[in-house]
């Protein structure tokens, strides 16, 4: 099984311990990702508020890039993978839409046919690869970690391709099945602002300070994120979500595949637990090695 | 706000419909917006209608009685932060987030925004971003950002211990990415704004 890897910017930086949490579990699992090499940002939602047409030409030069490689393209950050769904949605719609994105493709040399899928890693884990398959490769169990899966907006909206937009299940499925205890969380697809947390502090902190009250309320040990923008907001602001409402929030903030990882058997270093802001010790408290 | 409808448009408003219709028909069921039934679930699902000086629901309402104007210096076309709640629920199909956007572009090229408020700053600041490197440094774009819409945000201590704390993690770079063939970008980027199309 193998995917070209669009990793996107906050990957590269502020979702670090994403990218390479993920790289590792997909390495252990045998699904070869390749990068897309010299691959551009998407334009996120702030091209698109300018200049549509160039925001989607500008994403398709990475899918042209894809679909020389004959691969298709795993997008591990929900803003990158709507954008790069939406350029296909686009271009496969209507009349003179694949054109128009060819001929301002054509001026960097390049051309796209608009035939390669754009897939979101969960969804490759739990309907390519198979949850069955990764539940036999974990050496570990989740001994009844309390897991808030958080979902997010742009991976379940607005196409909701591998899960229902409402009341998504795959993360649920996945943790439940190497023994974590996953909890009912009502909040699991509201939204955390994104980049409101920049332009309209108020509204973002107080979106941020329900979804870390939810979580609290049935005592979760940890919110698990598929998200590089929602894990920067729920854990990075927490501090300052505080400050602000008295609150006392101290809950970690996890990308799923480093709590993926942890029950695959890697170490809390090697799943760069050690570069978040608020420490989840008490999650690595409650593993529980498998003996074979 | 006008609250009385009116029945003929004038030359202004009129001009600016003319350019959202051309909007509209650029992407899936964008002129679905004549079909609202004004049933609010688009406000009721929005997570930041609180925080609107116009709810979802009244910017259709205002869009249709012909005050388009007054809906694209509103607020909220900028609050929002395409969650698509209100897209996957409205019962009348309209991709309201789609609308939205169509909405901050014609804002954004007729320089309408609400005042005393850059609203546009940050998609600004991130074309730049995405021009200058071909990917987005995270720095540079808060740096900008602030710079041209909120200057004493910079002096806040809040935010310069939250970059430290990230720095700390070793989760923010101190330098851009610069891709090898950024000249693609640029060319790709000139090529389809001349186009014409937004």
């Amino acid at each position: 099984m193998e995917f070209a890897y669009y990793p996107g910017c906050s990957l590269e930086a502020t979702g670090k311990p994403y990218d390479v949490s993920l790289r590792r579990v997909f390495g252990r699992l045998g699904i070869g990702l390749h990068e897309i090499e010299d691959w551009n940002c998407c334009g996120a939602t702030s091209y698109i508020s300018v200049n549509k047409l160039a925001s989607y030409a500008v994403s398709a030069r990475n899918l042209a890039y894809a679909e020389k490689m004959g691969l298709d393209v795993c997008a591990p950050c929900s803003s990158c993978y709507t954008i790069l769904s939406k350029v296909n949605r686009h271009m496969r719609w209507g009349s003179g839409h694949r054109e128009r994105i060819n001929e301002a493709l054509a001026a960097a040399g390049l051309s796209y046919a608009a035939e390669t899928e754009v897939l979101h890693p969960l969804d490759i884990l739990c309907h390519y690869y198979g949850i069955e398959r990764i539940v036999e490769r974990a050496s570990r169990r989740l001994g009844g970690v309390r897991i808030a899966p958080y979902y997010g907006c742009q991976i379940v909206r607005p196409m909701g391709r591998f899960d229902d937009p409402e009341d998504p299940q795959q993360l649920d499925n996945v943790f439940r099945a190497l023994g974590g205890d996953v909890v009912p969380f009502p909040v699991k697809v509201r939204c955390c602002g994104g980049m409101l947390m920049t332009t309209f502090e108020d509204a973002a902190l107080k979106l941020n300070r329900d979804i870390l009250e939810a979580a609290s309320e049935i005592r979760a040990d940890v919110i698990v994120t598929t998200c590089p923008m929602c894990q920067l907001n729920l854990e990075a602001y927490q501090k300052r979500i505080n400050a602000v409402f008295g609150t006392r929030f101290e809950m970690p903030v996890v990308f799923f595949s480093q709590l993926l990882g942890l029950a695959l058997g890697f170490s809390v270093e090697e799943m760069q637990l050690d570069r978040m802001v608020v420490r989840p010790d008490g999650i690595t408290r409650k593993l529980v090695e498998v003996t074979a | 706000m006008p609250s009385s409808p009116r029945i003929a448009l004038p030359k202004r408003e009129s001009e600016l419909y003319s350019a959202y219709w051309d909007q509209a028909r650029t992407f899936p069921d964008g002129e679905r917006i004549r079909n609202c039934i004004q049933c609010g679930s688009c406000t009721g699902s929005c997570p930041v209608s609180h925080a609107m000086d116009v709810s979802p629901r009244q910017i259709v309402a205002l869009f249709r009685a012909g005050f388009l104007e007054d809906v694209l210096k509103s607020r909220t076309i900028w609050l929002c932060a395409s969650c698509y709640a209100c897209t996957v629920r409205c019962p009348a199909g309209i991709r309201v987030t789609d609308n939205l956007y169509a909405l901050k572009r014609l804002a954004k090229k007729r320089g309408l925004h609400p005042r005393r408020f850059p609203a546009h700053a940050m998609s600004e600041a991130f074309c730049r971003n995405l021009r200058l490197f071909g990917r987005n440094w995270e720095l540079w774009l808060g740096l900008r950002y602030y710079l041209s819409a909120a200057p004493t945000k910079l002096l806040s201590r809040d935010l310069q211990r939250f970059v430290l704390t990230l720095l700390k993690r070793k989760r923010l770079a101190l330098g851009p990415t610069r891709i090898r063939r950024v000249a693609e970008v640029r060319a790709i980027m000139d090529k389809a704004e001349s186009i014409g199309e937004v």
